[in-house]
């Protein structure tokens, strides 16, 4: 066979797929399990718990009848099924911001949390608490005594205070990099009066702000879902339909530009949703940590393309399967392990390995 | 039917880098432009991709506006090679080559049957077609270099700018590539300009030469013509080395006789 022909073949071969076979036949295999895998993870966050409920009880109360015990409608509507929705929303949202911050920034070490997002709910839950307990200020202590609802409010309120000064300034910062350092410089300075707050509060006060900060998905009521629910979906339906613009910026904002991309608008549109989606979660969940930068990195593994079309779902899932199983470890009987504790300890570990044994951290500027 | 320049200046806010730049680059041809480090053939690239605004003065493809064209509009017309590196991760040569075809795709930037075609055609035209379900993680730089060129080339542009294109290769592929931008100006009927430091192989080569001196100065034409009235010697010879005329090569300046 001469070299034209040969290359003629081969040409006439790759007219007609897009992805080699194999690397096609391992994208549908991540996606599918990972799909298995997040159904079964949501199936054991509802069935397992400190209450026993036998499973065909459990059935019964999904499919809206009355079960035995009618303890058990209760553990199931109001606590369990909550619970594990809030954990899978938190999860996919947390994975969706950190793929996004990674790829803007093309940055590995890029998360959800990056531009001081829960920083500022830190703030805001911080001084609500103190605010409570000095009785300086009025609308401190409303929202204090408004319990749950008074640290949802108090969280989204800082959270989106950092937020307008980070899009603000990213109008006037060209570089990314300049952009994040700015971004964990803002982040230390209000850790850093969240620290002095809670020196000068009492202790009960402070006991109150540091399990705010373990982080739960707990405690979530239906109508806490129903705006949880409503801002997280709205963040990953943006962030869903970005994949074309998030795979342009893979080659760096200058390419990105003359492929035809708004690249302020992109940069806009994508701080705006990661930041929400974190925010959301930080208000109703805590700062929950290592989630948004581990499960890009093994949905990527697991994949095997930076190709967002088929990452941003697969990260998606990965997300909320994650926590979800986070969720299920935490309710251990007769004990309750924070969930921060949980991602971190159970998750580095994992991440270590997937990271051991890939050649390096690709697909984001390494 | 070309890329003209008409008293552009280019550079930073509060720094000019280059003014009065006036020059045209045909279609069908190779234009390329030659000059010492630092002296602004970056910049002037950047300016003509669209990457920074010009500080005054006009360009223009086909007799558009450049300045006013939409930025989709423009990279429908402009294909460009940086020389920034590029790391995108996990993907395959013929994904990276397929992001050429972005200014031509819709909303998902899904490809259609003639996208497919194009992105092979691109692959096979710059000798890449081996490296297309290769991982870029596992690629050269030289042959990295030649994907991006299959994915400048993927934009199906009017005019391709290529930044020290030849940066990165061998020997070889240098002239590989030369040839290949040669041949791709006359078959596409492009207009391509390259900067480049490969100054002997890019004079015999180019159909035009923009020639920037250590001043700043532009100076145009065929190559011919910028050898034989000592351009060309005037910005690059030093003092051990000349630029022969004749043979069209640098060599040592003769010693004086003892």
């Amino acid at each position: 066979m001469t070299a034209a022909s040969t290359s003629a073949t081969a040409t006439a071969t790759a007219v007609a797929r897009a992805v080699p076979p194999s690397a096609m036949f391992r994208r549908v295999i991540a996606l599918g399990g990972l799909f298995a895998g997040t159904g079964t993870a949501l199936t054991l966050a509802i069935t397992v718990g400190s209450v026993p409920v036998p499973l065909h009880e459990t059935v019964r109360v999904l499919l809206g009848a009355t079960p035995a015990d009618p303890r058990w409608q209760v553990v199931i509507e109001t606590i369990r099924l909550p619970r594990a929705l809030t954990a899978a929303l938190a999860g996919a949202a947390l994975g969706m911001a950190g793929l996004q911050m990674q790829t803007l920034f093309r940055n590995p070490l890029a998360d959800p949390y990056s531009l001081g997002v829960s920083s500022g709910a830190s703030l805001g839950v911080s001084l609500a608490v103190v605010g409570a307990g000095t009785g300086a200020s009025g609308f401190a202590a409303d929202v204090a005594a408004g319990g749950r609802a008074g640290v949802v409010v108090a969280a989204a309120a800082g959270a989106g205070l950092v937020l307008s000064g980070i899009l603000l300034l990213a109008r006037f910062v060209r570089s990314p990099v300049t952009l994040l350092v700015i971004g964990v410089m803002v982040g230390s300075a209000t850790t850093a009066i969240v620290s002095l707050l809670l020196t000068w509060t009492e202790p009960q006060q402070a006991q109150q702000f540091l399990a705010w900060g373990l982080g739960s998905f707990s405690g979530t009521t239906w109508s806490d879902l129903a705006l949880f629910g409503g801002v997280t979906v709205a963040g990953i339906a943006v962030a869903t339909s970005s994949a074309k613009q998030l795979n342009a910026l893979l080659l760096g904002e200058n390419y990105a530009r003359t492929l035809g991309l708004n690249v302020g608008r992109a940069r806009t549109t994508t701080l705006l949703s990661a930041s929400l989606l974190a925010g959301a979660v930080t208000a109703f969940c805590g700062p929950i940590g290592f989630l948004g930068i581990a499960v890009p990195h093994a949905a990527r593994r697991l994949a095997g393309t930076s190709d967002h079309r088929v990452l941003l779902p697969a990260t998606l899932l990965a997300g909320a399967m994650t926590a979800l199983l986070c969720s299920v470890v935490s309710q251990l009987p007769d004990t309750v392990i924070p969930i921060n504790v949980i991602t971190a300890l159970l998750g580095a570990p994992v991440v270590i390995a997937i990271l051991l044994r890939s050649r390096a951290l690709q697909g984001v500027g390494t | 039917m070309t890329l003209r320049l008409d008293a552009l200046s280019v550079g930073y806010r509060r720094h000019t880098v280059l003014t009065g730049l006036s020059a045209v680059a045909g279609r069908g041809e190779l234009t390329i432009l030659l000059g010492p480090n630092g002296v602004g053939k970056s910049t002037m690239i950047r300016a003509l991709a669209g990457l920074q605004p010009p500080l005054s003065g006009g360009m223009s493809l086909d007799g558009a506006d450049l300045t006013r064209l939409s930025t989709t509009e423009r990279a429908r017309r402009i294909a460009v090679v940086l020389t920034e590196r590029v790391s995108p991760g996990l993907l395959t040569g013929r994904e990276l080559v397929s992001f050429g075809r972005h200014p031509h795709t819709g909303f998902t930037g899904a490809l259609g049957q003639r996208d497919r075609d194009v992105v092979a055609w691109a692959l096979d035209v710059v000798d890449a077609t081996h490296l297309a379900d290769r991982d870029l993680s596992e690629v050269s730089d030289g042959e990295r270099q030649r994907l991006l060129t299959a994915r400048a080339l993927a934009q199906e542009p009017d005019l391709l700018l290529l930044d020290e294109p030849s940066a990165f290769l061998d020997a070889p592929s240098r002239v590989a590539l030369m040839g290949l931008l040669r041949r791709l100006a006359t078959e596409r009927d492009l207009a391509i300009v390259v900067s480049t430091h490969e100054v002997e192989l890019a004079l015999r080569l180019a159909d035009t030469a923009w020639l920037i001196d250590a001043h700043g100065t532009l100076h145009t034409g065929t190559p011919q013509q910028l050898v034989s009235d000592g351009t060309v010697s005037a910005v690059f010879d030093t003092e051990q080395l000349r630029f022969d005329p004749v043979s069209g090569t640098f060599e040592p300046r003769e010693r004086l006789p003892a």
